[in-house]
């Protein structure tokens, strides 16, 4: 396995006390494989993420307990410096905004090149030469010209392609991509999604792609883990979710949005608000908003139910979903 | 529901390039509205998608009379708006509203709930007479499913929807006709953007609305209107019901743009076809010639950069009738279905999944 995070605990200290963003995250990526993350804001995807990746802000971050086994190595034992290795080489990152992600002062060369002169220890005119191979991988028109160019010289969609060529630019085993096209309009996000998707492929990556959009998850997903108030509620193969979900946040997540083959009628909305991660509700978190919550949902926390040998579930009553019988 | 409220002809806005301090030099113009035509059928609720930068917003403001067009004429009941100033332009202001997108900077942070939903009463007051205004702040904001009892709280105390329901309430409170709305979901998380869109639908029948909905979201905009006009630099390239744009596309950046819409759907991966659009969209300052989208299209000829496309049924479909019988601007429009057809299998079916 690639990467396998146990019971992963993340918390912030904050003025008005402690937030629980993450609460206990078990997922595992393989070589090859692309685990979409889902969840709306606030779940915790993507500081799930940034502690996979140690970049998370500590303090007022703080690892609350867990592993993140990377080729078996649990990441959170190791010193900065060992981790700084992997990063980028090993594991690479790909984030939403790609104009605050690269710096602005310096042309995307210098960048890209930055990538194999401190990893690589390669000299500056071979460092240049291979930026300006890797824009082309990422099909940037006239890298060679290009690559003087800073990043507010380039669209939104060109700029992403750059943090993607950034990403893979060492070969890592293991890419994570929070929300990388959120920010772009359809067209290019599609050109995007399928470049990404192709250089996976090519490259045998495994990717953990963050997002909150059930489209991109259907078309690129292998595997789903949606996340609710810090935890993975639903982890399953992303036919098996779409046909029947077992849980009723993810039935809820689904009916709630528009169709574009067919007008609908009124849309199902789940009721009420996400949790404040300051005061989960006790038990299941999502009990406040749920047609199925009994008692046993407002006092017992449920586990992670097997459905079967692929699919897990955090719903006492994830039977009654999966037949359907999610009505209220 | 055929009479039209609004009519929008010819509309442009074109905002100048300058260069220069003291002694300014035109050096430019950005064609943000380029010719924009559509009417608004009261009761309605007309659609208008397009990407970034494509001038939707700008059309928006227009119609709400925050922009002064550069030409053209915006009709409300048959008076062009466009041209009038003082008491008559805010008679006009009052019947046509705005829902903006960002919930987070459209409210005052300063000003309780109350205060930004009565505020609109202190600029007309004859809609609602001084003792009268608190009652009716309270009535909007059960109407928009806020408790009456948050009307002394401010803007930072709510969530991103109920923000929205607050700035779909301040938008209600002179009791429009017409309603403008610039992106009025797509800051929210989609479990509580399908509470709005609700809200919308039953405000609409509620109070008799029409709605200009604007949006990137091509599935919202489906579920939620009537009719729907497709935007390309500045232009409509495609208007049709909801049936012909989405089931029955002729324009070829439409088809494009539906091909390119992730379906949440596993199973549509291998039933679709997709258009892959090389390059990005050209600059508003610097748009080609003839056909605007003539640049991306893979059916362009030389003609398209000869002779601009009107937006009119095409001549191929002059003597058919059927749904790809509608406006679109294109030489060689054809009909060509991208969105793969729904299965219409039992158990797969989620909107008619019951709750």
């Amino acid at each position: 396995m690639l990467l396998e995070v146990r019971d992963l605990r993340v918390e912030f200290r904050t003025r008005d006390g402690v937030v629980h963003a993450v609460n206990g995250v078990t997922c595992e990526v393989d070589a090859g494989e692309t685990l979409a993350v889902l969840g709306e804001s606030g779940s915790g995807k993507s500081v799930t993420a940034q502690a996979i990746m140690g970049i998370l802000d500590i303090p007022p971050g703080r690892i609350g307990g867990g592993q993140v086994l990377f080729r078996g190595t649990d990441l959170l034992t190791l010193k900065e410096e060992e981790r700084r290795r992997i990063r980028g080489a090993e594991m690479a990152m790909i984030f939403q905004d790609s104009l605050s992600a690269l710096n602005p002062v310096m042309t995307v060369g210098a960048q890209l090149g930055e990538m194999f002169t401190v990893h690589r220890g390669m000299s500056r005119k071979d460092a240049r030469a291979r930026a300006v191979e890797l824009m082309d991988r990422v099909r940037i028109p006239a890298a060679s010209q290009r690559v003087r160019d800073y990043p507010h010289q380039f669209s939104g969609g060109m700029r992403q392609r750059i943090m993607i060529a950034m990403a893979l630019a060492l070969e890592p085993a293991l890419i994570i991509a929070d929300e990388p096209t959120t920010a772009l309009d359809v067209t290019v996000q599609a050109q995007v999604m399928d470049l990404l998707a192709e250089l996976r492929s090519e490259y045998g990556m495994g990717l953990l792609l963050i997002t909150h959009d059930l489209g991109v998850v259907a078309d690129v997903a292998d595997r789903i883990a949606v996340m609710y108030a810090g935890r993975i509620v639903e982890s399953a193969p992303v036919h098996d979710i779409y046909k029947a979900p077992a849980h009723p946040y993810t039935r809820g997540l689904l009916d709630s949005i528009p169709r574009l083959d067919h007008k609908g009628r009124e849309l199902y909305a789940i009721r009420g608000l996400p949790p404040n991660l300051q005061a989960i509700p006790p038990g299941c978190a999502f009990h406040p908003r749920c047609p199925l919550a009994r008692d046993v949902c407002r006092k017992d926390v449920p586990p992670l139910y097997e459905v079967s040998g692929t699919r897990t579930s955090a719903c006492h009553f994830w039977r009654e979903c999966l037949d359907g019988r999610a009505d209220s | 529901m055929a009479e039209p409220i609004l009519e929008v002809r010819g509309l442009v806005k074109h905002y100048p390039l300058t260069r220069g301090v003291l002694f300014k030099k035109q050096i430019g113009e950005v064609r943000a509205v380029d010719g924009v035509d559509f009417t608004l059928d009261r009761g309605e609720t007309l659609g208008i998608v397009g990407e970034s930068g494509c001038g939707k917003s700008t059309v928006a403001k227009t119609l709400c009379n925050l922009e002064r067009p550069t030409a053209g004429e915006i009709r409300y009941r048959g008076e062009d708006i466009t041209r009038l100033s003082g008491k008559a332009l805010k008679a006009v202001r009052r019947n046509i509203q705005m829902v903006f997108q960002d919930p987070y900077t459209s409210l005052n942070p300063r000003m309780t709930v109350g205060d930004i939903i009565g505020e609109p009463y202190e600029i007309h007051p004859e809609v609602a007479p001084k003792g009268d205004r608190h009652r009716k702040v309270r009535e909007l904001l059960d109407v928009v499913g806020l408790d009456p009892e948050y009307v002394n709280r401010y803007p930072h105390q709510f969530s991103g929807g109920q923000r929205q329901r607050i700035g779909i309430a301040r938008a209600l409170a002179l009791r429009p006709e017409i309603v403008v709305a610039d992106e009025p979901v797509s800051a929210l998380d989609v479990s509580v953007q399908a509470q709005v869109i609700n809200l919308m639908e039953r405000l609409q029948t509620e109070f008799e609305l029409s709605y200009v909905f604007i949006a990137h979201d091509l599935s919202v905009v489906r579920h939620i209107s009537d009719r729907v006009g497709v935007m390309y630099l500045g232009r409509i390239v495609e208007i049709g019901t909801d049936e012909q744009i989405y089931e029955h596309p002729t324009h070829p950046y439409t088809q494009a743009l539906l091909s390119a819409v992730p379906v949440p759907d596993p199973d549509a991966r291998e039933r679709r076809e997709r258009i892959i659009l090389s390059g990005d969209v050209p600059s508003p300052t610097d748009i080609p010639s003839g056909c605007r989208f003539r640049t991306r299209c893979w059916k362009a000829r030389e003609r398209c950069a000869l002779e601009v496309p009107p937006l009119a049924v095409p001549a191929e479909f002059r003597y058919d009738t059927g749904p790809q019988v509608h406006d679109s601007a294109c030489h060689f429009a054809a009909e060509r279905q991208v969105v793969p057809p729904r299965e219409r299998d039992a158990g797969g079916d989620s909107s008619t999944r019951a709750h």
